[in-house]
């Protein structure tokens, strides 16, 4: 099953790199993305963490969400770095993450890293530790929204 | 309506240079690695997001848009790593960030009722 979507998103993906449609090549690509598909399965790598697919539901949803979020810190940050002043207060602070699979967890972390203003710096276990341009921006993540939201993008497939 | 596209895509670029330029005078003015980081996390998400958007519409619906929304999705998945990256190896070396509070004591508490 996970073969066969392999197959279908590296197919998807050549059609739109290639942009050539002679049936030459639309056949090389065809054939080459069977072959990947194949041998990934053979390397085992080819699980819910190689190819989420269980993921793509509540993707549909959460990224137009996390769009929005970064457009709202990105100019949360610009404020603070256009400020005469400069009113910056760096924070270290420790947040913990209740998503079950390594995927999920490894979005909630790079979440937090895209989103402008703050920062995964480690990662032990459940617990992220995240650097914050701001204190309010380390508050945010502490009271667990984004936390929250990724769970749920994680349970909607 | 080719005039209307027009000025929508010059308004995107130019809101994608001006987070550019944010973002470089971050570098700048932000006083040590960390927080120095999150000045180029401007240009990375909201700096190339407008402007691949403003490109987009340039484009129309072509190949281009798509091979455009894909340059998009690769640098979202690939960016955050490079500054995790950045971070931990910064921590690695003991480079103490300039800190106006060090919550890694309470965070986890507060946080903790969340799961």
């Amino acid at each position: 099953m996970r073969t066969i979507s392999l197959a279908g998103f590296l197919f998807a993906f050549w059609l739109v790199l290639s942009g050539h449609y002679t049936p030459m090549l639309v056949g090389a690509g065809l054939v080459s993305a069977i072959l990947c598909a194949l041998a990934a399965r053979r390397m085992r790598v080819l699980d819910e963490e190689g190819h989420p697919i269980q993921l793509v539901v509540g993707a549909l949803s959460y990224y137009p969400w996390l769009l929005w979020e970064i457009i709202k810190s990105a100019w949360a940050v610009t404020k603070v770095v256009l400020h005469p002043r400069l009113p910056i207060s760096p924070t270290l602070t420790v947040v913990h993450a209740s998503q079950k699979t390594a995927a999920a967890r490894a979005t909630y972390a790079n979440s937090i890293t895209l989103t402008p203003g703050t920062l995964t710096a480690g990662v032990s276990g459940d617990e992220f530790l995240v650097h914050a341009l701001t204190r309010e921006g380390a508050l945010d993540l502490e009271s667990g929204g984004m936390d929250r939201r990724v769970a749920r993008f994680e349970g909607a497939a | 309506m080719a005039l209307a596209i027009d000025i929508a895509s010059g308004l995107l670029i130019a809101a994608g240079s001006f987070f550019i330029l944010v973002g470089a005078l971050a570098l700048f003015r932000l006083p040590d690695v960390y927080t120095r980081a999150h000045g180029t996390s401007i240009i990375d998400t909201a700096g190339a997001g407008f402007l691949i958007l403003g490109l987009m519409l340039q484009a129309g619906f072509t190949l281009v848009t798509l091979k455009l929304l894909f340059l998009l999705a690769i640098s979202f998945f690939t960016l955050p790593v490079i500054g995790h990256a950045l971070a931990r190896a910064a921590l690695h070396e003991k480079i103490a960030p300039k800190l106006a509070e060090d919550r890694r004591g309470r965070g986890r508490n507060s946080a903790g009722d969340g799961a």
